[in-house]
């Protein structure tokens, strides 16, 4: 996916539209500060999700996070991928490392999100 | 926030620094499982100027020393070291420490660095009028060489082959006309060397390290190395709250003579302890954590005191004080690592253990 189209959450996920469905990572930023990936527990698909409710679990060999859903939806697909082999999440944070696919996701819930620009600001110092 | 003599090193670097034992310390360079690996496979070196040194002078200094600590240092020879506690009278872990014996008369002692102020208090407190006690980790700075390759880089290094000197021991060098202390040791599992330099020499020394090839690594990876290593950590496994006996360290403690502590060690080896350290492993890779609980069924059995992917074991593995109960026949249990429950079991806690054919081993 190309980061620039992409829509950002304050968790530092990104959600990106591939055609009827949707596809959920974490960002460049968010992998830099996880360090190594060591595991991620994808979501079960056909498993339904409300914006903001976690929807995967991801663990650095230092500390270990949720992955929230940037949008409501349902999961369609999930990245096995990088359950094998959780290190392609910091190798590629918007290709092969994708987390999951949703699917019925309303496109104005996005618009509660960042644009790459705000992301941009956002990782820059507007945070805490 | 205190800074070792290399902390602008590290930022220079471009490693991500945290706080530790009081000071900004590098956790990692270019990845903690990558630093881990160069570890294993050759030769990484860590800044350990950190943890406290004192020196100890003086005719009465090994009899002090010799019931402040659990090490006979009577019985230690010149040119060696041993790891010891350092116990309250109830036998609670002060801290863990190495005693060198540099001379008749004459030890330094490493201690950690966030117990280094409370240690050098209790220590003076207790030492007879005669013995003098320096804190020397100012002046004296320490850099672990660590690895499969260390003996070839640490002859580079000094211009000398110590490939010959055994584990536990050290010897006095000199490097740019400046006195160096060598000892083979290390907190990695892997072979290796702990290098104790002037401050002003250690800026130098580590870029002279750079040059032969030796990549830097951080606390991070001393962290999985020292788990899959068995190696307990002062503030996880090791506390005021347990002994050496909880911590299943009595291998480590003289059967005779009196330290501080001695007695009720001695209490609890005969009368047994209620929790005991055991290491684990989980079939996986998510890993559990300090402080999650282990349950058998919906009995709580234990607490993780450390918990981490193990890089070179390819699975999560951890440290627990376990009901020594549950340790009489231990079976699979499980630890709730927060929202779900993980299957873990008791395991040897040395998980990895380097191939010994180096002539310098035993």
């Amino acid at each position: 996916m190309k980061p620039e189209t992409l829509r950002y959450t304050k968790e530092h996920e990104w959600i990106g539209q591939d055609g009827a469905i949707w596809v959920v990572g974490i960002t460049d930023y968010a992998q830099k500060q996880l360090g190594d990936i060591t595991y991620v527990e994808l979501p079960k698909p056909g498993k339904s999700f409300n914006a903001g409710e976690s929807l995967a679990v991801i663990e650095s060999v230092k500390v270990a996070g949720d992955i929230y859903a940037p949008a409501g939806g349902t999961v369609a697909e999930s990245n096995a991928a990088v359950e094998k082999s959780p290190e392609i999440v910091n190798q590629d944070p918007y290709g092969r490392g994708w987390i999951c696919k949703l699917s019925g996701v309303v496109s104005t819930e996005l618009d509660k999100l960042m644009t790459a620009d705000q992301y941009a600001v956002f990782t820059s110092g507007g945070r805490k | 926030m205190k800074h070792t003599p290399l902390h602008d090193v590290h930022v220079e670097l471009g490693a991500r620094m945290a706080p530790f034992g009081g000071y900004d310390m590098p956790i990692q360079y270019e990845g903690i499982i990558a630093e881990h690996n160069s570890t294993r496979s050759s030769v990484t070196m860590f800044d350990t100027c950190h943890m406290g040194r004192f020196v100890w002078h003086g005719p009465s200094a090994a009899d002090d020393l010799s019931r402040l600590l659990t090490q006979d240092a009577h019985a230690l020879e010149e040119g060696r070291c041993r790891y010891g506690f350092i116990l309250r009278e109830d036998g609670g872990i002060l801290d863990d420490q190495i005693l060198y014996r540099l001379g008749l008369s004459e030890f330094m002692l490493v201690v950690n660095a966030g117990t280094r102020q409370k240690d050098f208090e209790w220590l003076v407190a207790r030492k007879s009028g005669a013995t003098i006690v320096r804190d020397i980790t100012e002046s004296l700075a320490k850099l672990d060489i660590q690895g499969p390759s260390s003996p070839a880089i640490m002859a580079g290094f000094l211009d000398r082959d110590v490939s010959a000197m055994r584990y536990f021991r050290f010897g006095r060098f000199e490097w740019e006309g400046v006195p160096a202390i060598v000892s083979r040791s290390g907190y990695t599992g892997e072979d290796g060397f702990e290098l104790y330099l002037p401050s002003e020499k250690i800026v130098p020394a580590w870029r002279r390290f750079l040059d032969l090839g030796v990549k830097p690594a951080g606390l991070g990876a001393r962290d999985t190395l020292r788990l899959e290593a068995g190696l307990p950590l002062y503030g996880h496994e090791l506390s005021e709250e347990v002994s050496p006996v909880e911590a299943g360290m009595e291998r480590y403690l003289r059967r005779n003579g009196l330290y501080i502590g001695a007695e009720a060690v001695r209490n609890k080896m005969e009368t047994g302890v209620k929790t005991r350290l055991a290491g684990f492993k989980i079939a996986g890779r998510q890993s559990a954590r300090n402080g999650n609980t282990a349950f058998s069924g919906d009995r709580n059995i234990g607490t993780v005191t450390s918990g981490s992917f193990g890089p070179t074991l390819g699975y999560a593995i951890g440290f627990a004080y376990m009901e020594t109960e549950f340790l009489r026949s231990p079976g699979k249990f499980e630890i709730d690592v927060g929202r779900r429950r993980i299957d873990a079991e008791i395991a040897q806690p040395q998980f990895y253990r380097r191939s010994r054919n180096e002539a310098g081993n035993t």
